[in-house]
């Protein structure tokens, strides 16, 4: 049982491919050689800067012959077709055999397939992984045609066994296979010979390289956090920074070094995030005052200073990074302490946010009015609210945010507080971009909340305003994730919004243009904030339309003949969101829609309590009959009421009784009037489902005991508007007609 | 010839020493290309010498422009006119890691003492509808040189493919020599009767460029100029390709060219002035690579451009 040793020798292969690289080859190559029919007992990856390799032990020799039968024409069919049929299974006329069969006689012959060596399907497997191997982007070099992430320069191919290693020889393009490889590019650049992969793996360390990229990170983390423990600190954990680096280094050497003095009065968001994103370099804590203190950079090489020429430069390229930092740092908050923050804001008129909505300014006046109309909706100040809203954004003025965008709303949380504002409006210029993922903290605070929500209902309406709606796989605005941090607000912080409302108010604000006249931007404000409150088409607008003195803004009649559609089109994206988000948790889409078709289900959070009562009911017994039941008098009264005519919703009374099941339903349904209306009125649907799926007993026995189509007019009458005091008494929490089943 | 084993003392013994060590490895050492440009890539002897199958070896100095880099001689390390060194070999060599790196040593970089990485970054020129796969080199963690695999360029695949070094010569001197502000790196021998650093030389001169690409540029003048290159490159494309004066096959594929950086120079000069919106600046930088296409379909119809006589 042979192993196989593969290493694929370039030119430097980007950090953040090596990993990948390493799964695919391994996944390529050993399900080529499965799928030739060889067989092995183990396999393992690796990777470096400037290697791919893969070692497998106990690989079969060579495939199994296999052996199967054909069977040829029919005896007595032309003999074009039994020649044609011969030199397809490579066999004579007098190794074919006659059988006869219910359809009659034919021609059979045995096909055998010889086993290949393993040398030859390794080299036909390895050809074929290199030529199709899945680099996110390739190249070609020099004049060859081959693609590979870098250029690629040779290849080890050796099957080792008991009588020692054999190169299997392969020629990709001119490169051609062997057992030689190169160690480090500086501290082993000489070629030498390998047998096995212990042997491999053993000479490259002797060359300077670990093979393992986890044995090198391992080596990096160890050597940096006992460099800073000496020293009484401690290094920032970052294990993306981690994979990177060692994806970097072939011999990891960790130097630790100092931050200017001058530096350390930057925040550490800063200095860290300058210090990962253009240096690589990990950042080094003082545990006692949480201060960045120094850091830690880790190079490719050991050198004769100990790399003291390495660290030098690197601490000379540090200073000269976070001098720039320094320098915008020092400049913003002398805006942010003087001129303050609306002063970056107005500087934000001559930014566009996009050519049919406006500028960046534009922008935030249209989430700061929104902001203080929610404001009083999820329990946060008016004032406040608005006023955060009127900086949050503040910062995509300042220089440091326009070197390191990752830092906008952090930044602007530093320089709200050195302009002096309220610890809630400063915390909300950082906070009111959440939350941005699915897994990322939403906000509570209500400020924080407040601007969050009109944030991302704004831009929602914006684009819807100018139909610019995702499609498929296409959202450029991100504006999926905008629905689903608003999704995830009101849920977690509990809130009960007219989801509708507001984006009437919100499209209608994106859709009014008041020529910045002061008198009409007050006017449109009073309307939008009626709007927002109680809704379009509530009489509250109606009064202060009926008001306005003199000319009445042009305008004015886009709020009065508003339609809903577009914000019943955006409304049911959010419900489409909030779909997928519920299903991840487990409740059924049917459920979903069940809930979805009774009123104010523009109220999240309601929607949301409904289908989890309604998904707790279906899934156990009594609740999945009970749907039964109710389906089933629902269908019959149904029916008799397309065929009567009628509805038959009112008067069912219990002196036409006839059958005891019937009277029990009755005073079934009477315990549970008792129970429900109260739960309803609380929202309790859950206690509300509890007495509704209690029916279960009753309405079974009613249907098993009673024949709804009575002879007797009057009893079939009373039967069928007992059918309709069920189908009101499950109706309450969801539609169950939409459930599946 | 320079002596290799000691360190270079002014920025001009740096370029003298990448020169010579280029000349040794078989490049030939052009002059820079006489128009302004904003890198290197730029020169014909870079853009259109990839394009076609003929084998090329160049290398050059590259005075380039970069209006909005402008910071009047303040900023210890920004310019908005600075050098590259360009070495471009077609097709690329197997060993074009080791030449560079042969390179650096050449301008006193001891490998045994410094941290050498190929770091990724995959290089793209919109502008010139190009782009490559390779690094940007750094040396102690400082990035010293760009190093790429030219895949297309003007929207053409490139066969053979070429490979470009492009080395900032103000920054990777300034390392060599240990200097903290450009301005006072010197750049002619500091011993020298008349020693000049590069503040003599050039710290007027970015004063005035800054102030004028800045705030004074005439902007209308400007938008005409624009126009008027991209029409005269497209005119000049559209000539027959047989000059009826010698009856010649004549494709002037470089005065094309010339017309291409001018509009690339001057949309560059627009932007520093901030005349140009953040839409328009796409739709801008898409008619300088329509150019920059125009000219590359006739360069590679020239003999130089490997079309068959």
């Amino acid at each position: 049982m042979p192993d196989l040793l593969i290493e694929l020798f370039s030119e430097e292969i980007p950090a953040r491919m090596q990993g990948k690289a390493g799964d695919d080859l391994k996944k390529l190559v050993t399900d080529g050689l499965v799928e030739a029919g060889l067989t092995y007992a183990g396999a393992a990856a690796f990777s470096t800067p400037r290697r791919l390799a893969l070692t497998l032990d106990g690989l079969t020799a060579e495939s199994p012959t296999l052996t199967e039968e054909r069977r040829g024409p029919k005896v007595g069919a032309p003999e074009k077709a039994l020649e044609g049929f011969m030199r397809g299974a490579g066999v004579t006329r007098d190794q074919l055999e006659e059988r006869t069969e219910k359809k009659g006689s034919f021609y059979y012959a045995k096909v055998t397939t010889p086993g290949r060596k393993a040398e030859v399907i390794v080299a036909e497997v390895l050809e074929k992984t290199i030529r199709n191997f899945p680099w996110p982007k390739s190249m070609r070099w020099g004049s060859g045609s081959l693609r590979w992430v870098r250029p690629l320069h040779s290849i080890v191919c050796l099957l080792v066994d008991e009588a020692g290693a054999e190169v299997v020889d392969l020629d990709i393009d001119g490169i051609r296979s062997g057992n030689t490889t190169r160690g480090h590019r500086f501290m082993g650049p000489d070629a030498f010979e390998v047998t096995s992969f212990e042997d491999y793996e053993a000479k490259l360390k002797r060359a300077k390289v670990i093979l393992n990229a986890g044995e090198r990170a391992d080596a990096i983390w160890q050597e940096a956090t006992s460099q800073a423990f000496a020293q009484g600190l401690e290094v920032v954990e970052d294990a993306g920074l981690l994979r990177e680096v060692a994806g970097l280094v072939e011999w990891p050497v960790v130097l630790m070094g100092t931050i200017d003095d001058d530096f350390l009065g930057l925040p550490p968001e800063v200095l860290q995030t300058s210090m990962k994103e253009h240096q690589k370099f990990f950042s080094v804590k003082n545990p006692k005052t949480g201060r960045i203190e120094k850091f830690v950079t880790v190079a490719n090489i050991e050198t004769a200073d100990n790399g003291a020429t390495i660290l030098a430069g690197n601490q000379k390229v540090l200073a000269a990074r976070l001098s720039d930092a320094k320098f915008f740092w020092e400049n913003d908050l002398r805006v942010a302490k003087g001129a303050g923050l609306t002063a970056w804001t107005d500087r934000l008129s001559n930014v566009t946010f996009h050519n049919k909505l406006g500028s960046q300014k534009d922008r935030i006046d249209r989430i700061a009015a929104l902001s203080r109309e929610i404001a009083p909706m999820v329990g946060a100040e008016a004032g406040a609210a608005a006023l955060a809203a009127e900086v949050a954004k503040a910062d995509l003025s300042s220089e440091m945010v326009y070197e390191f965008p990752e830092l906008q709303g952090l930044m602007g949380r530093y320089y709200a507080e050195a302009a002096g504002l309220p610890a809630d409006v400063a915390a909300a210029c950082e906070a009111h971009y959440s939350p941005l993922g699915p897994s990322d903290d939403v906000p509570t605070a209500p400020t924080s909340v407040s601007v969050a929500l009109a944030d991302k209902l704004d831009t929602l309406t914006g684009f819807w305003a100018i139909d610019e709606k995702p499609t498929g796989s296409k959202d450029p605005f991100a504006l999926r994730r905008a629905a689903l941090g608003v999704i995830r607000l009101v849920l977690t912080n509990d809130l009960r919004l007219h989801l509708d409302r507001l984006i009437d108010a919100q499209l209608l604000r994106h859709q009014i243009d008041t020529n910045g006249d002061e008198k009409q931007v007050a006017l449109r404000d009073e309307l939008l904030e009626e709007i927002a409150r109680h809704g379009v088409f509530g009489s509250a607008v109606r009064a202060i339309v009926d008001q306005i003195e003199g000319d009445a803004p042009e305008w004015v009649a886009k709020v009065t003949e508003h339609s809903r559609d577009l914000s019943d089109d955006l409304l049911s994206f959010f419900h489409d969101r909030l779909k997928v988000f519920l299903r991840d948790q487990g409740i059924r889409h049917d459920v979903i829609d069940a809930c979805l078709a009774m009123p104010n289900a523009d109220d999240l959070t309601l929607l949301v309590k409904r289908a989890e009562a309604l998904q707790a009911m279906v899934g156990h017994e009594d609740g999945t009959n009970l749907v039964q039941g109710f389906k089933r008098a629902n269908n019959i009264l149904s029916q008799a009421e397309a065929a009567d005519g009628v509805e038959y919703s009112y008067g069912a009374d219990v002196k036409f009784a006839e059958e005891e099941a019937e009277k029990a339903l009755f005073s079934a349904l009477d315990a549970a009037d008792e129970v429900i209306k109260p739960a309803m009125e609380g929202e309790d649907f859950a206690k509300a489902m509890e007495a509704m799926a209690a029916l279960r007993a009753p309405i079974d026995a009613f249907f098993e005991a009673v024949q709804v189509n009575s002879d007797n007019s009057i009893v079939r009458r009373n039967r069928l508007n007992l059918l309709s005091r069920i189908r009101e008494t499950c109706s309450q929490v969801a539609d169950l007609t939409k459930l599946d089943g | 010839m320079a002596d290799t084993t000691s360190k270079p003392r002014s920025f001009q013994e740096i370029i003298l020493r990448l020169q010579t060590y280029w000349a040794t490895k078989g490049c030939a050492v052009l002059q820079p290309y006489d128009m302004e440009v904003g890198a290197g890539t730029f020169h014909p002897a870079t853009t259109l010498r990839a394009l076609g199958s003929n084998a090329w070896a160049a290398a050059y100095v590259q005075p380039s422009r970069r209006p909005t880099d402008g910071r009047y001689g303040e900023n210890p390390n920004r310019l908005q006119h600075y050098y590259q060194y360009q070495v471009l070999i077609k097709p690329s060599p197997p060993d074009l890691q080791a030449l560079y790196l042969g390179s650096l040593e050449a301008i006193g970089i001891d490998m045994a003492l410094h941290d050498v990485r190929f770091v990724e970054d995959d290089w793209e020129s919109p502008t010139l509808g190009a782009w490559g796969l390779g690094w940007e080199v750094w040396c102690d963690g400082m990035e010293v040189s760009q190093f790429t695999y030219f895949q297309q360029v003007g929207g053409h695949d490139c066969h053979p493919v070429s490979g470009e070094l492009t080395y900032g010569l103000e920054r990777l001197a300034m390392y060599v020599l240990g200097v903290d502000h450009v301005m006072d790196m010197p750049f002619n021998d500091p011993d020298a009767p008349i020693a000049l650093t590069y503040g003599d030389v050039f710290r007027q001169t970015e004063e005035e460029y800054s102030r004028h690409n800045f705030d004074v540029a005439n902007t209308e003048k400007l938008l005409k100029d624009f126009e008027n290159a991209e029409a005269e490159c497209a005119a000049i494309i559209a000539a027959e390709h047989v000059d009826p004066k010698t009856g010649k096959r004549i494709i002037m594929a470089h005065p094309a060219y010339d017309q291409c950086i001018k509009a690339s120079h001057i949309f560059n000069l627009l932007d520093a002035r901030g005349v140009i919106s953040v839409t328009e600046r796409q739709a801008y930088i898409g008619r300088v690579r329509a150019l920059a296409k125009m000219c590359a379909d006739a360069f590679v119809l020239t003999e130089a451009g490997g079309h068959a006589a």
